[in-house]
C-alpha cells in the first residue's frame, strides 16, 4: 500500500523547562523510524532548520505566560492541522502556575531589579485555555512510551490509547503493594495514569505529576491525608504542584489554604 | 486441576513435620512445579515464587483494618500465621496483561500471528479456602459459560494446590458469613493445618490422588485422634474470630429494592473511583481489549488488560459513559458482587476475603455498606 506524502511535524516551545520536548529525542530506539515516518519541519531543540507551515501535527510544550505567547499560540494553531499539547505546563500551566495563587507584581518587584522591563501575564495557563487542542498528553515530564503511542496513533489515523483512569490501575497491573494502605500518603487514587506508577513502584507516594484523573474525588483523599496526620499546609502543597492550576487540584488546594 | 475431593469423613489425615513440609516443597519442585507462595515483600505478605520453607514468612503476621495493612511479628514461629495478602491467585490465572495476537501488514492485506501460550506449571502454596472459592467463582466466568477463555483454561489446568486452613482470621475477614471458609473443603491437592502447640507440625489432608501420593512420598504419618482434634480446634477458633460479618439474608432482594437508597450518595462522597477494590478482588473479571500499532503501521497488536467498572471508559458507549457518577459505579459494583452475580453465575461474587476493605485507600467497608442499607431498608433520597 502506497503511503501518502510524509506528514510534517512541528515542535513548539512556550514557558517550560523543555523536558517534554526532549522526551522526543529520548525515543532513542524509535528515533530513526520516527524520522523516517515524519518530516520534521520545526523543532528548535533538535535542528536550526525551520520550515514554513502549515504543519500536519504540532506538539506544543509549555504554558502561556506572556502577552506575546498568547498571540503566538494562535498563530501556531492556525498553521497546524492537529495540535497536541504535551506535558503539565501545556496541559495545566505547570509549576509556574503557582503565580496564579499570588500577586505576580509582587514577584516582579522582588525578583527583578527593573520590573518595568518585564512584560508578563498575571497567570500561567494551559494551551487549551487559549486555543482548541486536539489531544492533551499529561505528565511532568511526559512518558516517552505514551508520546510514541500518540505519534503512532496520529500517523495511523486512530485514537491514542491513553487511559484517563487512576495511577492505582498501573500499580495493580505491576503487582505493587499499595503504599497508601501500608502507611505512605499517595496521590495515586486521584492522579491520571501514564507514568507506569513510577513512584509507588519505588515505595514513594505519588506526587501527582500527571494531574487529576477522570472525575477525581480529591476531597475524600484529602480527608484520608488529614487522618494520616497531614497538616493543612501540607495538603496545600500536595495538590499545588506541577499541576497546581488543573481545576480539580486547584480547587482542592484552595479548600485548605486559608 | 485438583480432582474432586472425597467426602470429608472418609479422608484419611496425616501429620507432617516441619522437615516434611520442606520435603514436600522440594518434591514438588523436583516434579517440575514452580512454587508460588507467601513471602515478605514491600511491607506485606504477598505471593511470589518461593524455593522452600526458608522463603516463607516465618514468625510474621499482619494487622488488617479498613484501609490499613501493617506487618507484625509473632513469637511462635508460624509459617502461615497470617490471613490473606494484597494479591489473590487471580494474577496467575486471569493475568493482568495478555497479548492476544500480532498482525503484520502484507502486500495484499495482513497476516495474523497468534500467541502460543505454554503457561508454567504452578504449585500454589498456602492457598486459603476463600481464595479457592474465588477460583471456583472465576471458573464459572471463564470456563463454564458459552465461551471458554483459552488462556485461563490453560493456566488453570496446570495447577497443584497446597491449601492451608487459616490459623487466624484477619481484621477484615468474613468468610464465615459467605460460607467459604476458614476450612478448605475442595479445590486442593493437599490441605495443611499448622499446629503450633505440642510441637510444630502440620495436619495434612489429601484432596486428590496425586496429593495423597505426594504425602506418602514425603513421609507423612497417619494422624492420631488428638492431632486431628487439635487441627479442628485451630479452624474453629479462626471461625470464631472473624474481623467482619455480613448478613446475607435475602441480599439479592435487599439490593434490588434499594437502588435509590440514600446510602449510595453517602458512599459516593468517600469512594475515590480509583479501582483498587475491583483489582484486588479475586473474582472481579473485567478486562479491556486494546489495539496498538507501530509508527509506520507495519505491525499491530491486540492485548487484554485488567479493567474495572470504576473507570469511565468501562461503560463508555456512543455518546458517553453510562455510569458517569461515582454513585452509580459503586452501586453497580456492590450490587453485582453480592446480588446480580447470583443471576449471572448462580453464586455470590463475594467470597469474604476482605481485600476490598483492607486495600481501599479510604477504607470503605463492603460489610458496613450492606449493613447500612439493611438497617434502613427502603429508605428514599431526602427521606
Amino acid at each position: 500500500m502506497a503511503r501518502r506524502k510524509k506528514p510534517s511535524l512541528a515542535v513548539w516551545k512556550f514557558a517550560s523547562c523543555d523536558g517534554c520536548q526532549l522526551t522526543l529525542l529520548d525515543l532513542e530506539d524509535e528515533l530513526l523510524a520516527l524520522a523516517d515516518a515524519v518530516h520534521i519541519a520545526y523543532f528548535a531543540e533538535a535542528t536550526s532548520t525551520a520550515l514554513k507551515g502549515p504543519y500536519d501535527l504540532s506538539l506544543v510544550d509549555g504554558s502561556i505566560t506572556t502577552p506575546a505567547d498568547a498571540v503566538r499560540i494562535r498563530e501556531v494553531r492556525r498553521a497546524s492541522r492537529y495540535l497536541v499539547s504535551i506535558g503539565a505546563c501545556a496541559t495545566a500551566g505547570g509549576i509556574q502556575a503557582l503565580r496564579n495563587f499570588r500577586d505576580v507584581r509582587e514577584f516582579l518587584s522582588t525578583v527583578y531589579a527593573k520590573p518595568e522591563y518585564i512584560e508578563t501575564l498575571a497567570t500561567s495557563t494551559a494551551i487549551a485555555d487559549h486555543v482548541p487542542v486536539d489531544f492533551e498528553l499529561r505528565g511532568c515530564p511526559i512518558d516517552k512510551r505514551q508520546l510514541l503511542e500518540v505519534l503512532s496513533a496520529f500517523l495511523n489515523g486512530r485514537r491514542p490509547n491513553i487511559p484517563a483512569h487512576s495511577v492505582c490501575v498501573e500499580c495493580k497491573l505491576r503487582g505493587n503493594v499499595c503504599v497508601m494502605v501500608t502507611g505512605t500518603p499517595c496521590l495515586g487514587p486521584v492522579t491520571h495514569a501514564g507514568c507506569g506508577a513510577l513512584c509507588p513502584t519505588y515505595h514513594r507516594g505519588c506526587y501527582g505529576c500527571f494531574g487529576p484523573m477522570e472525575a477525581p474525588n480529591t476531597p475524600s483523599l484529602a480527608r484520608a491525608f488529614q487522618a494520616a496526620g497531614r497538616s493543612e499546609t501540607e495538603l496545600v502543597r500536595s495538590f499545588r504542584n506541577f499541576n497546581a492550576n488543573a481545576p480539580a487540584f486547584r480547587e482542592e488546594s484552595e479548600r485548605h489554604d486559608e | 486441576m485438583a480432582e474432586v475431593a472425597p467426602p470429608e469423613a472418609e479422608r484419611e489425615r496425616f501429620v507432617l513435620s516441619v522437615d516434611g513440609l520442606e520435603a514436600l516443597l522440594v518434591a514438588l519442585r523436583g516434579d517440575g512445579w514452580r512454587l508460588m507462595g507467601p513471602t515478605v515483600r514491600d511491607g506485606a505478605i504477598d505471593h511470589a515464587e518461593i524455593r522452600g520453607v526458608a522463603d516463607l514468612p516465618r514468625g510474621m503476621t499482619e494487622v488488617q483494618e479498613a484501609g490499613t495493612y501493617r506487618l507484625a511479628r509473632r513469637e511462635d514461629g508460624a509459617f502461615f500465621g497470617y490471613a490473606v495478602g494484597p494479591r489473590s491467585w487471580k494474577q496467575l490465572l486471569f493475568v493482568p496483561k495478555l497479548r492476544l495476537f500480532r498482525a503484520h501488514r502484507q502486500e495484499d492485506g495482513f497476516q495474523v500471528e497468534p500467541e502460543s501460550t505454554e503457561p508454567p506449571r504452578l504449585a500454589l502454596i498456602g492457598a486459603r479456602s476463600c481464595d479457592l472459592h474465588a477460583i471456583a467463582v472465576q471458573d464459572r466466568t471463564f470456563l463454564e459459560g458459552p465461551y471458554k477463555d483459552p488462556d485461563y483454561a490453560a493456566r488453570r489446568e496446570r495447577l497443584f494446590v497446597v491449601a492451608v486452613n487459616c490459623g487466624q482470621a484477619g481484621g477484615t475477614c468474613f468468610c464465615v458469613s459467605m460460607r467459604t471458609g476458614p476450612r478448605a473443603t475442595s479445590g486442593f491437592d493437599v490441605a495443611l493445618t499448622e499446629l503450633l502447640e505440642g510441637g510444630h507440625r502440620f495436619l495434612a489432608e489429601p484432596g486428590s490422588e496425586r496429593g495423597a501420593a505426594l504425602l506418602a512420598r514425603v513421609g507423612a504419618i497417619p494422624a492420631r485422634e488428638p492431632d486431628a482434634r487439635a487441627a479442628d480446634a485451630v479452624v474453629e477458633r479462626t471461625a470464631q474470630s472473624m474481623g467482619r460479618a455480613m448478613d446475607t439474608t435475602d441480599i439479592k432482594g435487599l439490593l434490588y429494592r434499594n437502588q435509590e437508597h440514600p446510602r449510595w450518595d453517602n458512599v459516593s462522597e468517600r469512594c475515590l473511583g480509583c479501582t483498587n477494590c475491583t483489582l484486588v478482588c479475586p473474582t472481579c473479571f473485567c478486562s479491556s481489549v486494546e489495539d496498538t500499532t507501530d509508527l509506520v503501521g507495519g505491525v499491530a497488536e491486540r492485548s487484554r488488560r485488567w479493567d474495572s467498572c470504576f473507570t469511565l471508559d468501562h461503560s463508555y458507549l456512543h455518546g458517553g459513559s453510562v455510569r458517569h457518577s461515582i454513585r452509580s459505579r459503586y452501586r453497580q459494583w456492590l450490587t453485582h458482587k453480592v446480588a446480580s452475580w447470583w443471576d449471572q453465575f448462580g453464586t455470590s461474587g463475594c467470597i469474604g476475603c476482605g481485600r476490598c476493605i483492607t486495600w481501599c485507600p479510604v477504607g470503605i467497608d463492603i460489610t458496613e455498606e450492606v449493613a447500612a442499607i439493611r438497617a434502613t431498608d427502603g429508605a428514599r433520597p431526602g427521606a
